[in-house]
């Protein structure tokens, strides 16, 4: 029952702490040590039996890069070489550089330096992409120079894991701390130690060539005959099967395991079973990696950084803080602009979690000494600690700032229309379309460049800028423009848009799109002549073919469409007075709920063929009864 | 053989008692090309293009429709409107329905004797509809008398309905087969559910 009650402390311990992590803003890796910290040094619940649990959670790792291998497409990677190498690998090797500098500065033996330097040069891909995912950052220049660094990272990872034991310090190997077997990349390698040298190169290429041809010729078949048992539960013991195997084979030969379940990744990324397999094995690698997690925090020495917190805070900011400034230069370099240097420069500022699998390979070996070893687990955890800190720091002083400084500036209007148009969506160009097919001058704004190109290219000139800026509006001659048409996406922009034009320019009309029968109220009320529904119109449409698809003659259909129309903007007009800025009333629902029945009535009466639905007016036979016909 | 265009207007298909068979009949009568203007048109926008090639392979037109104050249903006239254009049906150069045949077939609410001098209407139905043979006669048209029924609101009642559309089945079939004496047809007030006297006799020729 022991192992029981340990698994319930741990996911215990995982389930409170993680989601209050990511609530806060702090990311999964970051809940994950604290609630180690919380169950191992603060209340004791777990203790020395860490470590063992720790070298079976490492396996984690293994499956991580299994997993980043099968997201690594060789056709995408092609594509991102110049990124990837330039950006990536200059972030990795300048980082290790700068700080294998200092190391040795500071009296470190160079192996030691260097192994510093490596691990230190890592990011959190865990934190960053969660919160450039979550910012919807992603998507700038910023966020894809970021994810490219990260990737080549993680890439980095896999010769890292196969260099540190071979800085390992003279007087630590041997020392009969090698108990770690997921990693025991160059010194594992026991069953072959007998061969002589060549002998143990050939096997080793050969199981590697073996990976690449077994993976692309005898995996497939494999997968698609379990695949077709339908059997889902030996399925994934297959994809769990194939990670272990590997695992154990590489160990065996005396490689990295983790470089083979990559490559065995690799392999299969563009096959038929890839996101099965990445589903089958991913649960398992988050909770191994999560426990992983767990227990570097459950192993923190509160002791040491208690006895010196300045030094180990300032540690902290000073690994940031060189993190930063050599990613700026990268910035500089690579002519990232304005705010997406800033972004790029801060978000990946911190040490990342594959500092902790590599400080356990370090300490396994003794490239690093164990004083200094609890010492940076603690600073890089640090570090970690103050990201969302840096990424509130972008996004409240640095992004505001530096977007009006660099954001391309609104295009020079010099053009003069009766028309303004605000706004180039889908709706807009219906618009404008329109009228300049009809002959007029329309002046036209929109903010999205990509918009403006495509328009440009069918001839349609748009000026850049943002529609909501009074100054813009001005630029866009609406002192003697008749006629402004607001044709904005978002709710709020649109009401303030219409507002402000309404104001300013009381001789202009102003005809806005409507998100529904509420905005239409408030785009009214804000000064608009017309406020149009922007899907009713072509709703009706769709239900009236809908009414002839089911057999109704297309007049038949027509007629009682527009009756319904009319009764819904019949109602829309009477429900007016009953609309308040706060929303809607008991008056406002059973207003609704009145007018509604009547409709309902009507149009059931007509189809019954009663003929006395007044709303239609459709022609109708006279009486048979009337004598004078 | 002649081609017949059956062009058909109702505006409410689904209360159509005398008009909608009739136009079921002129369905399945082969050598008819019918159309429903409404049924294609529900919004007025006319395809004139169209219509007038419709008009160009075709040799009698037939215009099929209720008598709504003494005139034709209003897409109609929205289709005379458009599709009668100058230099296509008329003027100058508008000899495209030059040598065709034209008529109405029409279903009337009034009684028969309504439609005379005397009647509730003051006039027979050959004047009321005199702006359809101006029409057809400004575009080098023959007309013919109207086909028509009377009465129609009680029509669908006895047997009345059927006769009335086997004659106009008989009536579509003789144009196609050109076997309708156009010299009588022309002159005739009306033509009614008797057309043996309409009908050139095969035989005696």
């Amino acid at each position: 029952m022991e192992l029981l009650s340990e698994a319930f402390v741990y996911l215990c311990a995982a389930v409170i702490a993680v989601p209050l992590a990511n609530r806060l803003g702090l990311g999964s890796v970051l809940g994950y040590l604290i609630a180690g910290v919380v169950i191992g040094p603060v209340i004791g619940l777990v203790g020395s039996e860490t470590t063992e649990v720790q070298h079976f959670a490492e396996f984690g790792v293994v499956m991580m890069l299994f997993l980043v291998g099968l997201e690594l497409q060789p056709a995408m990677l092609w594509n991102m070489r110049k990124q990837l190498i330039g950006l990536g690998g200059l972030q990795v090797a300048g980082t290790t550089a700068v700080f294998g500098l200092i190391g040795l500065a500071l009296g470190l033996a160079w192996q030691t330096a260097l192994a510093l330097g490596m691990i230190l040069a890592l990011s959190s891909t865990a934190i960053v992409l969660q919160t450039l995912n979550e910012k919807g950052w992603l998507r700038t220049t910023g966020g894809q120079s970021s994810f490219s660094v990260l990737l080549t990272q993680d890439i980095a990872v896999i010769p890292m894991l196969a260099v540190l034991p071979l800085l390992a310090l003279g007087s630590y190997h041997g020392g009969g701390q090698h108990g770690d077997q997921a990693h025991g990349g160059g010194h594992g390698g026991e069953a072959l130690a007998a061969l002589p040298g060549w002998a143990q190169a050939v096997i080793i290429l050969a199981v590697i060539a073996g990976i690449i041809i077994a993976g692309r010729h005898l995996l497939r078949p494999v997968f698609r005959f379990i695949a077709e048992a339908r059997l889902r539960e030996i399925f994934t013991a297959t994809a769990l099967l194939l990670v272990i195997g590997i695992a154990l084979l590489m160990d065996f030969v005396g490689l990295s395991p983790a470089l083979g379940t990559f490559l065995a990744g690799v392999v299969l990324s563009d096959s038929d079973y890839r996101h099965e397999l990445e589903s089958d094995i991913e649960p398992f690698k988050g909770l191994l990696l999560g426990l992983f997690f767990l227990t570097v925090g459950a192993g923190i020495d509160f002791d040491l950084l208690f006895g010196a917190p300045l030094l180990i805070a300032g540690l902290a900011v000073g690994v940031v803080l060189v993190k930063f400034l050599c990613l700026f230069a990268l910035a500089v370099v690579f002519k990232l602009q304005g705010a997406d240097r800033w972004l790029f420069a801060l978000g990946l500022a911190q040490a990342g979690e594959f500092a902790f699998v590599l400080f356990g390979i370090a300490g396994g070996t003794g490239v690093i000494p164990p004083d200094l070893l609890q010492t940076m687990t603690l600073v890089v955890a640090l570090s970690m600690l103050l990201t969302p800190a840096l990424f509130i720091l972008y996004e409240k002083a640095i992004a505001p700032r530096v977007v009006i400084q660099t954001e391309r500036a609104p295009d020079v209007i010099d053009k003069k229309g009766r028309v303004v148009v605000a706004g180039m969506g889908r709706f807009g160009q219906v618009v404008s379309r329109l009228l300049l097919t009809a002959g007029y001058d329309v002046v036209i704004l929109d903010h999205d460049p990509q918009t403006i190109e495509n328009l440009g290219r069918i001839g349609i000139k748009t000026f850049y800028g943002d529609a909501t800026r009074p100054d813009l509006l001005h630029t866009a001659g609406l002192e003697e423009a008749d006629l402004f048409i607001a044709a904005l996406d978002d709710r709020d922009k649109q009401l303030m848009v219409v507002e402000h034009v309404a104001k300013t320019y009381p001789k202009v009309q102003i005809l806005a799109r409507a998100r529904d029968r509420h905005h239409v109220y408030e785009l009214e009320r804000a000064g608009a002549l017309l406020a149009e529904r922007e899907t009713f119109e072509s709703g009706l449409a769709v239900g009236r073919r809908a009414l002839i698809a089911l057999g109704e003659h297309p007049f038949r259909a027509r007629t009682r469409t527009r009756a319904f129309r009319k009764h819904d903007i019949n109602m829309l007009e009477n429900l007016r007075d009953n609309y308040n800025d706060g929303g809607v009333d008991k008056s406002y629902i059973d207003a609704m709920r009145a007018q509604s029945a009547t409709l309902f009535e009507l149009m059931r009466a007509e189809h019954a063929g009663a003929g006395e639905g007044r709303d239609e007016r459709g022609w109708n036979p006279p009486p048979k009864g009337d004598a004078t016909l | 053989m002649a081609k017949a265009l059956v062009i058909y207007a109702h505006p409410r298909p689904d209360r159509s008692e005398i008009n909608g068979p009739l136009f079921e009949t002129a369905k399945a009568v082969q050598g008819v090309t019918p159309v429903d203007l409404y049924a294609e048109y529900p919004d007025f926008d006319i395809d004139v293009d169209r219509e007038q090639q419709r008009l160009v392979e075709h040799d009698v037109i037939v215009f099929q429709h209720p008598l709504y104050w003494y005139s034709a249903p209003a897409i109609m006239k929205e289709w005379q409107d458009l599709v009668l254009e100058h230099g296509f049906a008329y003027g100058k150069h508008g000899t495209a329905l030059a040598g065709k045949t034209f008529m109405n077939a029409i279903t009337a609410g009034a009684k028969p004797d309504a439609y005379s001098q005397a009647g509730l209407n003051h006039a027979d139905l050959r004047s009321l509809l005199l702006p359809f043979e101006a029409t057809a006669h400004l575009c080098g048209m023959r007309y013919l008398a109207p086909f028509a029924l009377f009465g129609a609101g009680r029509a669908s009642e006895g047997n009345q309905l059927d006769i009335h559309r086997n004659a106009y089945d008989d009536l579509l079939k003789a144009l196609v087969a050109d076997r309708l004496d156009f010299e009588k047809a022309a002159a005739a007030p009306f033509l009614g559910d008797v057309l043996d006297e309409f009908l050139i006799k095969t035989g005696a020729m």
